[in-house]
């Protein structure tokens, strides 16, 4: 009886978090008519052939080309990502060096500082070597550790990792690398995985760099391609197709969330976020 | 003499220093020289064209009397203000619950934080402009409920909630930093404060709260940080209406470079929104640390 008492207000709380997204998903299936006059999700009918037109965007690529154009960014980033955290991590975490205590303030506050800063004059960087409207603007700042969060969740997990270990293989003949390599990396697997994860998603999620570094309509990521198409249906236009769009546009995310939903929230967790 | 650094042996004191390269070179790349280049640019005339030329401070006198930045300024502060102090409760709130050990908790939490990951994405942004229009289902669940509905986009105080509502939705990420800070407090002292008599409530205010001041402080700032960049969602929801009453900085930067090509201007502009969230984080860690020293 007192446990009803708690999961009842859970659940409901639970339905109205998750219901703008019922919603989305039902009403890509309904007719303009249908959207605005029912609360209720389920559609009355279950036509498939909107997903066929969705698919085929307001441009001339299908939606499956800009997914490409996505990955495209995605695949990169998420590498650089990964080994350039890593190693500024293993530094900071492992190591004393010259000047160590200036660079992590630095490093601390670069996490917080503002985007909007710094997004323009690396607009004008990028124009002038000439590299606006490819993917390099997009990926090449995470070849150089660029996401402070990254860096900052894996010293956490470094430093859960028992100095004897490296002392251990150190004595067997490791170096620095090898002990990187083969005994620190395999301990911090799930907050490798949490980075590849947040890069994904948040990559999917990025809407102002790509708006301002990609102008061809054939280079757009998926968020890029979703603004063309609400501002080129408009109201009264047939509503289920971008709404159908953006179902399309969302399934990569919660395909990742969900797989590694485990892993990843462990190793948000585990990584101590909490300062 | 030479320094010496606690390293293992046989290990060169610039190993450290070869290893967080990357993030030396980022630095420098894309945060000491955009940064430096944003300052010096905004003291310029510049149309991305003809080469910039140097104007002083005109920029800045010029956002005195600017009343789209006066504007987009107040609009910013406003929406912080009211954002930020929500979103922080309720995922405090959210996490307090959800920290219960109860059987089943796991797929709550997972729940509350999927809104969160995909919050930003530009398809739950557009999603979010549908449910505002005028039958839309916000409209509709209002005159289920017997209430009138809302012209959303044509009311300033309407047209900002719809924002703020998208962000407050998205607490799962705050909540999850509370619930790591919640998990990792010591049971031990809960017991011991049930041992001196003292109730849930008490034990609440005196234990859990001065124990989250740290989290709470990070969590704030990093929303503060957030919201004074809103861009995404007055951009596509609202367009910055009506009568620019959803117009943030964010938006206006973004005018001033990419729609009238006031370089300078842009830049500017950017620079004094870093001006404002340095002070507003400063002048909190001032009053923060000064709580503490009373403790």
């Amino acid at each position: 009886m007192k446990k009803a008492i708690i999961y009842i207000p859970l659940t409901l709380c639970g339905i109205i978090m998750l219901y703008p997204l019922l919603w989305l998903v039902g009403a890509s299936f309904k007719s303009n008519e249908e959207i605005f006059s029912t609360i209720w999700f389920i559609p009355q009918h279950l036509d498939f052939s909107i997903y066929k037109r969705a698919w085929q965007t307001v441009t001339d690529y299908t939606m499956g080309h800009y997914f490409l154009n996505t990955f495209a960014i995605i695949l990169p980033k998420t590498v650089f990502a990964v080994v350039s955290s890593v190693l500024t991590a293993y530094g900071f975490a492992r190591f004393d060096f010259p000047l160590k205590r200036l660079f992590y303030a630095l490093f601390m506050g670069t996490m917080f500082m503002p985007a909007i800063v710094t997004i323009m004059p690396m607009y004008l960087m990028w124009s002038n070597l000439g590299v606006l409207d490819t993917y390099i603007p997009l990926t090449i700042p995470a070849l150089f550790a660029a996401e402070g969060t990254f860096v900052f969740m894996m010293i956490q997990f470094f430093k859960g990792v028992p100095k004897e270990f490296d002392e251990a293989a150190r004595i067997d003949g490791c170096n620095s690398m090898q002990i990187l390599v083969h005994i620190l990396i395999p301990c911090i697997r799930p907050v490798i995985v949490s980075v590849c994860v947040f890069t994904f998603l948040w990559t999917m999620n990025d809407f102002l760099t790509p708006l301002i570094m990609i102008s061809s309509v054939e280079k757009y990521p998926l968020s890029l391609i979703l603004r063309l198409s609400a501002d080129s249906t408009g109201n009264g236009y047939e509503q289920c197709k971008i709404l159908a769009m953006s179902v399309i546009g969302l399934i990569p995310s919660i395909a990742v969330f969900g797989l590694a939903q485990k892993k990843f929230l462990s190793g948000i967790t585990a990584g101590g976020l909490s300062g | 003499m030479k320094k010496k650094y606690r390293n293992p042996i046989g290990v060169k004191s610039y190993t450290g220093l070869l290893l967080i390269l990357p993030f030396i070179a980022g630095f420098i790349l894309f945060t000491a020289y955009p940064f430096i280049s944003s300052f010096l640019l905004g003291l310029t005339d510049y149309n991305g064209i003809r080469s910039p030329e140097f104007i002083g401070g005109e920029n800045y006198s010029r956002m005195l009397t600017d009343k789209g930045f006066i504007n987009a300024t107040a609009v910013t502060l406003k929406y912080t203000a009211i954002l930020v102090p929500l979103k922080l409760i309720f995922s405090l709130f959210a996490a307090i619950v959800l920290n219960m050990q109860i059987k089943g908790m796991g797929v709550y939490r997972t729940i509350f934080y999927i809104p969160s990951i995909l919050g930003s994405n530009l398809a739950v942004v557009i999603m979010w402009q549908f449910l505002f229009t005028a039958d839309g289902l916000a409209n509709q669940l209002l005159e289920a409920v017997g209430l009138s509905p809302i012209g959303w986009y044509g009311n300033s105080a309407a047209a900002m909630g719809i924002i703020i509502l998208l962000r407050l939705w998205e607490f799962g990420s705050t909540m999850v930093i509370f619930l790591n800070a919640l998990r990792d407090i010591p049971k031990e002292y809960y017991e011991a404060a049930r041992v001196d008599g003292c109730g849930r409530i008490r034990g609440f205010f005196a234990i859990t709260l001065p124990l989250l001041k740290n989290v709470f402080f990070l969590n704030l700032i990093l929303q503060i940080i957030a919201a004074m960049q809103e861009f995404n969602a007055p951009y596509m929801i609202t367009g910055g209406g009506p009568l620019k009453s959803t117009y943030t900085l964010g938006m206006l930067v973004y005018d001033e470079m990419f729609s009238y090509h006031n370089m300078g201007y842009a830049n500017a502009i950017s620079w004094v929104m870093f001006v404002i969230i340095a002070l507003i984080v400063g002048i909190m860690t001032a009053v923060t640390k000064r709580g503490r020293a009373e403790i």
